[in-house]
């Protein structure tokens, strides 16, 4: 919604006497079902680059049951970068519920005073972040790019507006924790190091049991895996309008399989029903890091370019020289991707090899 | 906030005549025809039509086959400029039974913060009329992307928060429960919660119904109420608008261009294959590991 | 459950919008239907208005109605392959209180006029399609069906503005199946400029100030059609069209001839940079006078482009579509006050008072221009090419002398029609087809 105009220039806001004690960068360290999600590593990546900018530590935030999960949670938080790691373990947090869990973070927060704290932009950050940010009164950017610290210690973060189509760098002013969350695979994942090693806080939390009303019956697992597989997939090809109807999808699925890879697709596709919302890159979709990342007539605006600029190698297939996406591909080709793409797939089998064929039955 | 909801105190529905439902729906320009000046990096707004926020169809649907199945009936609530009243007309041409605007000039650069101040201000006003059962709002917007708004307006109100719900699997009148089941990352949480609750509806679970030509006459002469800050009951309004909101857009830009500009494939007079080799080429010139990477990946397949 | 009013208007276009709006405000009960999702949404964008037509309707109009510039300037270009002559003709008379022309965009301003409808108590519904005309047994149109779930909906007197390929009132029998030869295609493409860029280029003051450009020759391949270009406040409108008849003739498909205009030489420079944003295609009566058909009928009445209200030479159409829709309303209106029905008879009047004003005048005048230009084609592509010939063997300055380059010229002119007489017969059609 932070759609509204820029603001004058030269207002200065004096942070109130209550906030000027928060100090330190927190990061939420999401868990689902027993397993971190990596946007919270991602996020100690950044989280860390924020922290050394500020001189002040990097913290991760864990919620959880006691249990191998949790504490495998913290030991993975120190390796991402964590200097301390604020643990609160109950058995009302054993499942993600929005109750439990804003109550238990809002109480950390107001405790300890961060001056930023930083979650995923999953279902989970975002149904949290908006629950917390509410009763804290504070700021919340959803869905940032770019995060960075600018002269006044003030968070500036940057996010896709008006439907994608432009950038806003947004400030929290007169009031902290100052609140972002981040999509997966935008921020890129630090290199791990086991040695690593930190300050544990244990805060102990009253949270009674029939003080919550909402309960999780059951978790039902999705049954397909691959669909995952598209953010953390090393290559991906994409089509987007140019390849004009969804049966021609056939010849980016063919390349992908190729390459070993998976595929996905811009915006309008999904709006064109041609591919499910699954398979959308982008703002609204997916975000990718892959070492490969072909775009297969897509015209790449601004929603589409956030979501791919982190991938290694862009290369850009599109029969109109004009396209934004050569403004940030590596490679461009200015040609028909539906004869191109077919092409690609034989040179790519004639030169490293063909997939072995899946297993009839 | 709360205590409007307590559907045990309702003087107006003691034989519990139907399910109270209201959804919050915004206008937005259609993001797929905004356009940015190439030079100025201004939008421009040049005729560019308005729909309601596709997300948002997908909970007054769901909100309409509850009323359906349980009987009382749907309201649409919106928050912004006079002409976001045609939004509501269409909601209310789609087969919602009643329609209200909260507009005012203090709402002027609301952030999500300030919107789920006024949003919740007006809900408790209309649920101290008659008690709401479910608040149903889109998962999101299209223009801001943001899903803050539901869950701030069930945290303001103390609704219970049920977002990204994929199905309503129950609703049991006689005890207010709701089990739903919710998008989680890697697969579906079936939650058990009570009523009065907030509902924030996933994309593609159901599909709008086209309206009966009785309602397309009823929301032509419908009265969409017009409530300003104060006739929504809002006793702040400090906390309304770009006053009541922390977050500040500081700059609005275009991303810059990459520094080098793409290293463009010759395809002049080349067949496909020649195009594709070249490509190759280049991919692999850029990326060595790759190649090698590439031919690992079938064989690490075949092991499977 | 059926309802019954006073009227029904089919469609929220000018012709639909104005009927419904005279009706309303002379107490009658009016239903107005629109196809499309708001009104204008079926609209192409990017037109003239007339002011007169709509003054009469709307006195305050220039206060309130969204309008782009007001035309200080009309330009007509003849145009071959690679150059135009040009005749300009641009007047500060035209900065006047209450200027004459003005572009708009027709998508918001449909919806500015719809939004008057209702504020006079029509009840207005979109997003519905008429599909069918209720008779009862003896003929006589009471309602109309639609394509929503529900019980037709009834009235004395249904009043047809549905548009040149609407389609209820072909089906219904009340209006001929469009001839290809009585409509034109048009394309039209609504480019993105700044306001700065827009009266730069078109050497405009302000923001308010606009130019009109008519495009003939070339620019429509030898089919019988014209191009244009309007100038809007941050966009510009431009598109081409030609009959109908002549595009199944050629197969050229309208998209190039379309891309063609763009990038002739002439016009790619005011258009350099912009950023398209729609692209529209829309049919246009050109039948003229005699492709009129029966206006009214027994409790019907047919109102703008779905009764081929369109004078093609001037390029008027919406001046047409208001007049024609105000009369109707008028005339129901005061059947009405009268108490009279709303029979065969009784509707007559509205034909009457066409005749009286300038639509049916100006129609007759040019009732032979549609047939002239559908049997001359060379009109449009041979003139514009000698002419363009003429200009250039005239201003280039080399060492033939002034006299043998008059009798080049001539010559060339002679040649480009195969004679003098050819000239002669040419110049005499068209005049009489302008008389």
């Amino acid at each position: 919604m932070n759609t509204k105009a820029p603001a004058r220039p030269g207002r200065k806001e004096q942070l109130p006497e209550r906030f000027q004690s928060y100090r330190h960068v927190w990061v939420f360290v999401e868990i689902e079902e027993g397993r971190v999600h990596p946007v919270a590593f991602e996020l100690l990546g950044e989280g860390r680059k924020l922290a050394d900018a500020l001189e002040v530590e990097l913290a991760g935030v864990v919620l959880g049951p006691a249990g191998a999960a949790t504490d495998a949670a913290v030991a993975a938080a120190f390796h991402h970068g964590a200097d301390t790691v604020y643990l609160a373990e109950h058995d009302a947090l054993a499942s993600y519920r929005n109750e439990p869990y804003t109550r238990a973070l809002t109480e950390l927060v107001e405790t300890y005073q961060p001056e930023i704290m930083l979650l995923g932009a999953t279902t989970l950050g975002r149904d949290l972040a908006g629950a917390v940010a509410t009763t804290l009164k504070t700021g919340l950017t959803a869905d940032c790019t770019e995060l960075a610290i600018d002269g006044e210690r003030s968070l500036a973060a940057t996010r896709p507006t008006f439907g994608g189509s432009l950038l806003c760098t947004i400030h929290t002013r007169g009031v902290r924790p100052q609140m972002a969350t981040v999509r997966p695979r935008v921020m890129a994942m630090p290199e791990p190091d086991p040695e690593r090693d930190g300050r544990v806080v244990r805060h102990a939390l009253d949270l009674p049991e029939p003080d919550f009303v909402t309960k999780v019956l059951d978790f039902i697992a999705d049954a397909r895996t691959d669909d995952v597989n598209l953010a953390y997939a090393e290559v991906v090809v994409a089509g987007g309008m140019g390849l004009q109807s969804a049966e021609n999808f056939e010849l980016v699925r063919e390349l992908a399989a190729a390459l070993g890879g998976d595929y996905g697709c811009s915006r309008p596709v999904v709006q064109k029903g041609w591919l499910p919302a699954d398979r959308q890159i982008g703002q609204t979709g997916k975000t990718i890091r892959p070492k490969l990342y072909i775009a297969a007539g897509i015209s790449g605006a601004v929603q589409h370019r956030v979501g791919v600029e982190g991938a290694d190698l862009i290369v850009a297939i599109n029969s109109d020289p004009a396209a934004k996406i050569f403004e940030f591909a590596h490679l461009g080709v200015v040609a028909d991707a539906l004869t191109v793409l077919p092409a690609l797939t034989e040179a790519v089998r004639r030169r490293v090899g063909v997939p072995a064929p899946v297993a009839a039955g | 906030m709360d205590a409007v909801f307590d559907h045990d105190t309702d003087p107006e529905d003691p034989g519990r005549r139907g399910l109270n439902l209201v959804v919050c729906i915004k206008q937005v320009p259609d993001s797929a025809q905004i356009r940015v000046h190439p030079v100025t990096n201004t939008i421009m707004r040049q005729g560019v039509p308005t729909i309601i926020n596709p997300y948002d169809l997908f909970a007054l649907e769901e909100a309409m086959r509850l009323r359906d199945q349980y009987g009382g009936e749907v309201t649409v609530l919106s928050m912004g400029p006079p002409m976001a009243e045609e939004a509501l007309r269409r909601a209310l041409g789609l087969g919602a039974d009643k329609a209200v605007l909260i507009t005012d000039r203090r709402f002027a650069g609301a952030d999500t913060l300030a919107t789920s101040y006024a949003l919740a201000s007006a809900l408790a006003k209309l649920g101290a009329e008659r008690p709401i059962d479910v608040v149903f709002t889109g998962k999101q917007t299209i223009d801001g992307d943001t899903a803050q708004v539901g869950p701030g307006v069930a945290r303001r109100l103390g609704l219970n928060q049920l977002t990204y719900v994929a199905a309503i699997d129950l609703l049991d009148r006689a005890t207010g429960e709701i089990v739903v089941r919710r998008r989680a990352e890697g697969g579906l949480q079936v939650l058990s919660s009570r009523l009065p609750c907030l509902v924030t509806v996933l994309e593609g679970v159901n599909e709008i119904r086209r309206g009966s030509i009785e309602d397309m006459l009823r929301a032509a002469r419908a009265e969409v109420t017009v409530w300003s800050a104060a006739d929504a009951g809002i006793e702040d309004p400090q906390q309304c608008g770009l006053k009541g909101s922390p977050t500040l857009v500081k700059r609005v830009f275009a991303p810059t261009p990459r520094e080098e500009s793409a290293e463009m494939v010759a395809v002049d007079g080349k067949r496909p294959a020649q195009i594709a080799d070249a490509v190759l080429d280049l991919v692999f010139a850029h990326a060595p590991k790759l190649e090698t990477e590439l031919g690992a990946a079938p064989s690490e397949k075949e092991r499977r | 459950m059926s309802e019954h009013f006073d009227a029904i208007v089919v469609g929220a276009g000018p012709a639909g919008n104005s009927a419904a709006l005279v009706m309303a405000k002379a107490g009658l009960k009016v239903l107005q239907i629109e196809r499309g999702e708001t009104a204008g949404a079926k609209n192409v964008q990017g037109a003239i208005l007339y002011a007169d037509a709509l003054e009469r309707l709307i006195p305050e109009f220039r206060d309130e109605a969204p309008l782009e510039r007001h035309v200080v300037e009309q330009r007509v270009w003849l145009l071959d392959e690679r150059s135009h002559t040009g005749a300009h003709y641009r007047s500060d008379d035209f900065n006047e209180d209450r200027p004459n022309r003005y572009t708009i965009l027709r998508a918001t301003f449909d919806q500015w006029f719809a939004a008057k409808v209702r504020e006079a108590g029509a009840l207005q519904i979109t997003d519905t399609t008429v599909t069918e005309l209720v008779r009862d047994e003896g003929g006589r149109v009471i309602g109309v069906e639609t394509d929503r779930d529900g019980a037709p909906l009834y009235a004395d007197v249904v009043v047809l503005g549905e548009g040149v390929n609407g389609l209820v009132g072909q089906r219904a029998g009340v209006r001929p199946e469009l001839d290809p030869q009585h409509v034109a295609l048009a394309v039209k493409e609504t480019i993105f400029l700044s306001e700065e860029a827009v009266q730069d280029r078109f050497n405009l003051d302000g923001e308010d100030e606009g130019v009109v450009i008519e495009v003939m020759g070339s620019v429509s391949a030898g089919m019988v059609g014209t191009g244009f270009l309007y100038t809007n406040r941050e966009s510009i409108s431009l598109g081409v069209g030609c009959l109908l008849s002549d595009f199944q003739e050629t197969q050229i498909p309208a998209y190039v001839l379309l891309d063609r205009m763009k990038s002739h030489p002439s016009i790619a420079p005011l258009i350099r940079d912009g950023e398209t944003k729609e692209y529209v295609a829309h049919l246009i009566p050109e039948g003229g006078y005699d492709a009129i058909p029966n206006l009214s009928g027994d409790g019907w009445a047919i109102v703008g482009d779905a009764g081929q209200f369109v004078n093609s030479a001037h390029r008027e159409g919406s001046n047409l579509a208001m007049t024609t829709g105000r009369l109707a309303g008028e005339t129901v209106a005061a059947l009405k006050r009268e108490g009279l029905a709303c029979n065969e008879a009784n509707l007559k009047r509205y034909r009457h008072a066409l005749e009286q004003s300038f639509v049916m005048k100006d129609l007759k005048k040019y009732r032979r221009l549609p047939g002239v230009l559908h049997g001359n084609k060379h009109l449009l592509t041979a003139y514009p090419r000698a002419i363009s010939q003429a200009m250039q063997t005239f201003l280039r300055v080399d060492d033939v002398d002034k006299r043998s380059k008059e009798r080049r010229m001539m010559s060339q002119f002679r040649a480009a029609r195969g004679g003098w007489w050819n000239v002669f017969t040419d110049a005499l059609k068209m005049a009489r087809a302008w008389r």
